[in-house]
């Protein structure tokens, strides 16, 4: 049952070490971004703290959606994408064991550098933890959504405009309730209620997610 | 039963549907501009201007009944998505087709009207309450459908695309409404919203149900007339197509 999630799994996260400087990209975006944000900003130590975990999130968010870009492109154009979808067993398990090697090279990495990252933008230090926080309960959510826009567009050559627009209407929930819960630490009140949105967004497109991308990659094979 | 089956099936022919719908435009848009009238002059004329508001709450009568018909074309075309993906009816996704701009523009003009009816009661164009957020993310949402059938040349594809599109984001209209409902109490903004007034006096009511019964009405004319325009488009090989456009 679980054969198809561990095949992917293995195979994807193996892909993504071997084509080391493509797997680097969205963390090198995510630095550079933010670096972006700090010059437009400016270093002003009013401004910079407060709209700190709002642009780490949006940071975030946009390196997420890039990279979802090509998540499916590979497969599709060498034929292994066929060959799953052909695969008797579940296909749930399968997308999803795909999905969790990219977090883990994509989402995870930029949830572990938020810190850094937070301390680079003069962030305050209450908010470290909730941010690493949220980024690991909020990015797994954006692979997943991310992954029905990736699984929708998968071969059609169109570049990363086509899948934000399609993906970013979707993103919002997350990006208020991730960013919601550094405001409140940040405001000094509790931050569990956004927490709690956000387990429920996990739970909630872990169990809906798949399916549609399994749809999605279905129709992508339709004339 | 068996005669209900019979028009099904029939619905799902665009050459029914195109020869059985004329007639069906011309009424809805009939009725739908005796309505937008009635209803107009009785909102725009008659209805007393309001205690707080003036006259300028009377562009209600665009602004209510025009975000009412966005958000219902947009489940009518997650409606027909889950259609089109169950049983793979053809006559669903020309819907889809025809209905996302319709959708879109219905979504801008609630917006533009809650911009103009914004600045004199709220003092500022736009706030990002629950409510305004949330139509401009099913503004966006509408432009998606618009723009993945572009991207994909394959018809088949790209109906279906389209369709499992629709159904995933109805499925987060509710999320995104109750999320901003929930964030802008975070940061409330000071906005006289008309929740807290008591229930709508009844002259200022009629005319309001009057022009929504018109919108929709008038906008399901519309669609229907996209409808069959996107059925020629694409039955343009066909034998009873060229039998039309030749003139009969």
């Amino acid at each position: 049952m679980m054969g198809n999630f561990g095949v992917q799994f293995r195979r994807d996260l193996l892909v993504a070490i071997r084509a080391r400087t493509e797997t680097a990209n969205p963390i090198a975006f995510f630095v550079l971004a933010l670096s972006l944000f700090v010059f437009a900003v400016g270093t002003d130590s009013e401004t910079l703290p407060r709209v700190a975990p709002g642009v780490v999130w949006v940071v975030a968010l946009f390196a997420a959606m890039l990279s979802t870009e090509n998540l499916f492109q590979r497969d599709h154009d060498d034929g292994s994408l066929e060959l799953m979808l052909l695969d008797s067993r579940p296909l749930f398990l399968g997308v999803l064991g795909k999905l969790l090697a990219h977090w883990s090279v994509s989402g995870l990495p930029v949830a572990i550098l938020s810190p850094l990252a937070a301390v680079f933008i003069n962030a305050p230090f209450e908010i470290i933890a909730i941010l690493v926080g949220t980024l690991l309960l909020g990015t797994p959510v954006l692979t997943l959504i991310g992954g029905i826009g990736a699984a929708l567009t998968a071969g059609l050559g169109r570049g990363g405009l086509l899948l934000a627009v399609l993906v970013m209407p979707l993103y919002i929930p997350v990006l208020i309730f991730g960013s919601g819960a550094c405001y409140r630490v940040l405001d000094g009140a509790t931050a569990t209620a956004p927490v709690l949105w956000l387990i429920v967004l996990l739970a909630g497109s872990i169990t809906l997610a798949p399916f549609a991308i399994g749809a999605a990659l279905r129709g992508s094979q339709e004339y | 039963m068996g005669a209900i089956k019979d028009v099904f099936h029939r619905m799902g022919s665009p050459r029914f549907f195109y020869q059985g719908s004329s007639l069906w435009v011309r009424g809805l848009y009939i009725g739908g501009s005796l309505g937008l009238i009635v209803g107009s002059f009785w909102g725009l004329v008659l209805a007393p201007p309001d205690k707080y508001q003036g006259d300028s709450f009377r562009i209600m009568y665009m602004h209510v009944p025009s975000a009412h018909l966005a958000e219902m074309v947009y489940f009518a075309c997650a409606v027909a998505g889950f259609v089109y993906v169950v049983w793979r009816m053809k006559m669903a996704d020309v819907f889809i087709a025809a209905a996302a701009p319709v959708g879109a523009v219905l979504t801008m003009l609630a917006l533009a009207s809650g911009i103009l009816w914004g600045m004199p009661t709220w003092g500022t164009g736009w706030v990002w309450d629950m409510r305004t957020t949330s139509v401009l993310v099913l503004l966006f949402l509408f432009f998606g459908l618009i723009a993945l059938r572009q991207a994909i040349p394959r018809p088949g594809r790209a109906a279906y695309s389209v369709a499992i599109l629709a159904l995933v984001g109805v499925i987060n209209i509710p999320i995104i409404k109750y999320s901003v409902d929930w964030f802008a109490t975070l940061h409330q903004p000071a906005s006289i919203t008309f929740v807290d007034e008591p229930a709508i006096e009844t002259s200022m009511l009629w005319p309001l149900l009057f022009n929504a019964i018109g919108f929709y009405i008038f906008v399901a004319g519309v669609i229907l007339a996209a409808m069959r325009v996107e059925v020629l488009k694409r039955e343009w090989a066909t034998e009873w197509v060229r039998a039309f456009t030749r003139g009969k």
